[in-house]
């Protein structure tokens, strides 16, 4: 009786302590978000912080625009270079990757993954801003293509891999050649899917800093032309939240603001995109 | 009518022409070349220091940009210290959460949990950097650091003075950013252990806790061990969270209270106001370093993965 006893405490105290970790687990998120809102709503709420470049240190009305046009510029030119490549890629890998070819781009991808990003800053300044002697956001862009790349193409490729045989099939069936039975049939049924994987890369590589360092280094001034040194929403986040200035920890604190709002929004729209690609799976 | 079945022919000899095929294979080989570029180009930049220094540079504590004289001892000290400590902190969380997420029932709540702690990866790393510089930095310093150093300051680990960025915050920073690796993952390959395992354990009459402590988590072993290995890269490589509160100071403290400084780091803080020569060869060689030890302990961990879902599979 008491041994019975003994594994029934046993057994409710671990229960509990599982689910006391599994609320653990969600106290840094709950923290990280709730002093990044505090922190940065007041540097938000200021319509300079949107329109207005940076300024020297105690003179008011600083903004980030010059950081959000950076951003964008080097995220679109990095989704420009990585996308069309990775979504090539990810079909590649479903309709012929067997083979020895598709093994050595799977295994390539899953690696790259893992390389710290840092390293990927020091392969592109060593490969395009020490030949020329210039930082520019052109270098920032490409280092965040290799970010973006084996994210695309494995994202490609677990969507188009959804798609049933029986589309393929149909398709060869009627006398269609491979390429449009996979970019005219395959693909759009699986472009809810692609699309979730291009938005996680591109949400991915807006969030990077630690590859931006020393390709796209930042300028304090509004920049379009993508030779000119760049800044970025994260170059400023980290330069400025270093600074003993509060009015630049203020900015700061904006920037991560909406870094995260950037990041969380995409996540969900991922999520939903996710969602239907399934659901559309399953109706297929 | 003897006619020639050539379809029965194996290999590319036989295969009809495919223009699309030739094309996607080589877009395709963009990665493979990719990653061979990276090596190959951080290596031969590295070249200079490796030359130089050889494997002494391992050795070495000295970091002198004005002597030109350069080791990485301390930063693969500070490296090695805050991954560990991460994983010490990390790893009980996150199987915890695994366990609770590879469970049945209330599907609700399991949802809502995966994906909190799925956005944990989302979040930038810069915005981990500066809660932990503004947030945790003084709420540790104060309730955590300062008391340890003055009731067990005379422990090695934690003698003082304690200083707001050290050892200990960066460890607490990096568990947070792996603990979604290492849940995600820890999920999958428990729910790959075959239910016919569970089911008989449970028939033999055992609790829920004991099928899932000596049934679940034995067969799931070498894949949580996977996920602890993939977790490991992510906290080596991980720069800008840890840089902004680590303290960045070429030291080997034995206490974890005092700044230190990580391979990573040390780049991102010096790299582009390194001159001369052998001064930004050096820290590509600490890049070099780290990228060739994250690539080795990501191969293992993807292995390591792989095998288990290939088993489960069977």
């Amino acid at each position: 009786m008491t041994r019975n006893w003994r594994r029934q405490l046993s057994n409710q105290v671990a229960r509990l302590l599982v689910y006391l970790m599994a609320a653990i687990a969600l106290v840094p998120l709950s923290l990280v978000l709730i002093y990044t809102v505090v922190s940065g709503l007041p540097a938000l709420t200021h319509l300079e912080f949107f329109t207005n470049v940076e300024r020297p240190v105690g003179i008011p009305g600083a903004g980030v625009a010059h950081a959000f046009v950076g951003t964008i510029v080097m995220v679109g030119l990095a989704s420009l270079m990585s996308i069309p490549l990775g979504i090539i890629s990810g079909i590649q890998l479903v309709e012929y990757g067997t083979g020895r070819v598709g093994d050595a781009v799977r295994l390539a991808c899953d690696v790259m993954v893992g390389i710290p990003s840092i390293a990927i800053g020091l392969f592109i300044y060593a490969l395009l801003v020490a030949p020329l002697h210039h930082f520019s956001g052109l270098s920032g862009a490409v280092a965040l293509a290799v970010l973006m790349l084996p994210v695309v193409v494995r994202t490609t490729e677990s969507a188009v891999a959804l798609v049933p045989g029986a589309l393929r099939e149909a398709g060869l069936a009627v006398g269609l050649p491979r390429w449009r039975v996979a970019l005219q049939l395959v693909l759009p049924a699986a472009v809810p899917g692609v699309v979730t994987g291009a938005l996680l890369a591109v949400a991915r590589a807006a969030g990077e800093t630690a590859p931006l360092l020393f390709t796209a280094f930042g300028n304090r001034f509004m920049i379009f032309d993508p030779t000119k040194a760049m800044p970025a929403l994260p170059l400023i986040v980290f330069h400025d939240a270093l600074t003993p200035y509060p009015d630049l920890v203020r900015t700061a604190w904006g920037a991560a603001l909406v870094l995260i709002i950037l990041t969380l929004l995409v996540n969900v729209a991922s999520r939903v995109a996710l969602r239907r690609q399934i659901s559309l799976a399953a109706k297929l | 009518m003897a006619v020639a079945r050539p379809a029965l022919r194996s290999g590319a000899a036989s295969r009809p022409p495919d223009g699309f095929r030739t094309v996607t294979t080589v877009v395709s080989l963009a990665a493979p070349v990719v990653l061979v570029a990276i090596v190959l180009v951080v290596g031969s930049g590295a070249l200079p220091a490796i030359r130089h220094f050889g494997l002494g540079f391992f050795t070495s504590r000295a970091w002198d940009p004005v002597r030109d004289k350069f080791g990485a001892l301390p930063m693969i000290y500070g490296t090695v210290v805050t991954s560990f400590l991460a994983l010490v902190m990390a790893l009980p969380v996150g199987i915890g959460v695994a366990i609770f997420l590879a469970q049945q029932g209330a599907p609700r709540i399991r949802a809502a949990i995966g994906t909190g702690v799925e956005l944990l990866a989302a979040i930038p790393s810069v915005v981990y950097g500066i809660w932990g510089l503004y947030v945790l930095a003084p709420w540790l310093l104060i309730h955590v650091s300062r008391p340890l150093s003055t009731r067990l300051g005379s422990i090695p680990i934690f003698a003082g003075p304690a200083l707001q960025t050290n050892l200990l915050i960066a460890s607490i920073v990096l568990a947070v950013m792996v603990l979604p690796t290492l849940s995600a993952i820890s999920r999958d390959v428990i729910r790959a252990v075959p239910s016919g395992m569970r089911e008989a354990s449970v028939a033999l009459g055992a609790t829920w806790w004991e099928t899932t402590w000596k049934v679940v988590l034995p067969a799931a072993r070498a894949g949580i061990f996977g996920a602890t290995i993939l977790a490991l890269g992510r906290a080596l490589g991980e720069t800008i969270a840890v840089t902004m509160v680590i303290g960045n100071r070429h030291d080997i403290p034995t206490s974890l209270l005092l700044p230190a400084y990580t391979l990573a780091s040390a780049i991102a803080n010096e790299f582009s106001e390194a001159t001369g020569t052998l001064y930004p060869s050096s820290l590509i060689f600490l890049g070099l370093v780290l990228m060739l030890v994250t690539l080795a302990v990501n191969v293992i961990a993807l292995l390591l993965v792989r095998s288990i879902s290939r088993e489960a599979r069977v």
